[in-house]
């Protein structure tokens, strides 16, 4: 794949792989309706993967549709930041990983709206109103856990540490973002990290929370360096298509 | 003498599509929603409402049979993605019958301002302004859960979008 078909596939890895995250929490959230969040979250993310995926697969020209590349890669293939590959915890963990990830989407869309690719820029255009939703969602429930009780606090502090590690590397750029910029196609990351962190510290401030402790940060999604945890989550997103290849319906 | 052919395909069609309910929301057309774009010579042109709505494939397939049914097989459908679907482009039709559905419309003319749904909903069964948001992702992608505090029923309100 070249950079460009990269870029795609990596914007839709993201997506999918946190759609299916959060559609573990589907049937199992604390309260109805924080299940119909959730559950709507998973499938604006699953709904953009499925256009990024299909783009991806379009510009790669070797006639693999979203379906291929969602089903039919192994771990190493996949480009995910390491952030959406976390695993739920408890529900403070999961909300702890969708504020990160969610204003860094919104701000990544809104930039991504002047692509020179017709398609990213369409996509980004229309999701970008679902991800302010999803920010929204996930900043009132840090406030509301952060301050909350004893317990909800505790959590939300414990879920912010574990999940703070992973956010470097949505702000780190390589030579396929480089290749992107040239291209007119990709927005340069680390620009967006200053309004990023803007948004986290009003958040955390609300919350009556302050940022986790620095820690190093852990990356190498983008290359197919993953955690353990996304090879148990492929083995369950792909057994259908593992135990009978190629099935239709 | 005739006058039969005063009709066009594009009126035809536009008519039968008018037809075509939502599969979440039966109340409504394809037409009043918003998703039908554009009718030309050979070709509907239609747009999905949300990234991930289910109902996308339903509705491309509902137009097909709807099409085919009435002599219009070789018309072909295209999707397209921008500009985005907005809740704006709901009719003031579609919006009358989403009320009466018990769906209370998205603000006309808000799709962009509002996004949050911050200001109150009107009530669809009682018309009460006196209403609250319970969460603000409900049954399907584009509706989110209210109550009425004057007759207390719950609704369902079409999201900004």
């Amino acid at each position: 794949m070249d950079a460009i078909a990269t870029y795609a596939l990596r914007l839709g890895d993201d997506s999918l792989i946190l759609g299916q995250r959060l559609s573990e929490w589907c049937g199992h959230a604390p309260a109805l309706e924080v299940d119909l969040s959730l559950a709507n979250v998973a499938l604006d993310q699953v709904g953009q993967a499925t256009h990024f995926l299909t783009l991806a697969g379009e510009l790669e020209g070797k006639g693999r549709d979203g379906d291929a590349l969602a089903f039919r890669r192994d771990v190493m293939d996949f480009t995910n930041c390491l952030l959406v590959e976390q695993p739920n915890g408890d529900f403070a963990q999961t909300i702890a990983r969708q504020l990160l990830f969610s204003h860094y989407q919104e701000l990544l869309f809104t930039a991504l709206m002047g692509s020179k690719n017709a398609t990213i820029a369409a996509i980004a255009a229309k999701a970008v109103k679902e991800t302010s939703y999803h920010a929204t969602l996930a900043s009132d429930w840090v406030v509301r856990l952060g301050d909350g009780t004893d317990e909800s606090k505790a959590r939300m502090v414990a879920g912010l540490d574990w999940m703070w590690r992973f956010a470097d590397e949505l702000f780190v750029m390589d030579e396929v973002d480089a290749a992107a910029i040239k291209a007119g196609v990709g927005v340069d990351k680390a620009s967006l990290r200053a309004a990023w962190e803007t948004r986290i510290d009003a958040v955390l401030a609300d919350a009556t929370l302050t940022r986790p402790a620095p820690r190093r940060a852990t990356t190498g999604g983008r290359v197919g360096r993953h955690s353990e945890h996304l090879g148990h989550l492929l083995s369950d997103m792909q057994f259908l298509q593992r135990a009978y290849p190629g099935a239709t319906w | 003498m005739s006058v039969v052919s005063a009709i066009s395909d594009t009126d035809r069609i536009r008519a039968i599509l008018a037809r075509g309910p939502d599969p979440e929301i039966p109340a409504v057309s394809v037409v009043d929603l918003g998703i039908v774009r554009e009718i030309a010579a050979g070709t509907v042109t239609i747009t999905p409402t949300y990234t991930g709505c289910p109902a996308t494939i339903a509705i491309e397939q509902s137009i097909r049979e709807a099409l085919d049914a009435n002599g219009f097989a070789n018309v072909a459908i295209e999707t397209t993605l921008s500009p985005p679907w907005s809740t704006d482009w709901i009719s003031d039709k579609g919006r009358e019958d989403l009320r009466a559905y018990g769906i209370a419309p998205p603000p006309k003319g808000a799709a962009t301002a509002s996004l949050k749904n911050q200001t109150a909903a009107e009530c669809p069964q009682c018309g009460s302004s006196n209403t609250e948001e319970l969460s603000r992702f409900g049954s399907t992608p584009c509706k989110a859960l209210w109550r009425c505090k004057a007759c207390a029923e719950p609704f369902d309100r079409f999201k900004c979008h």
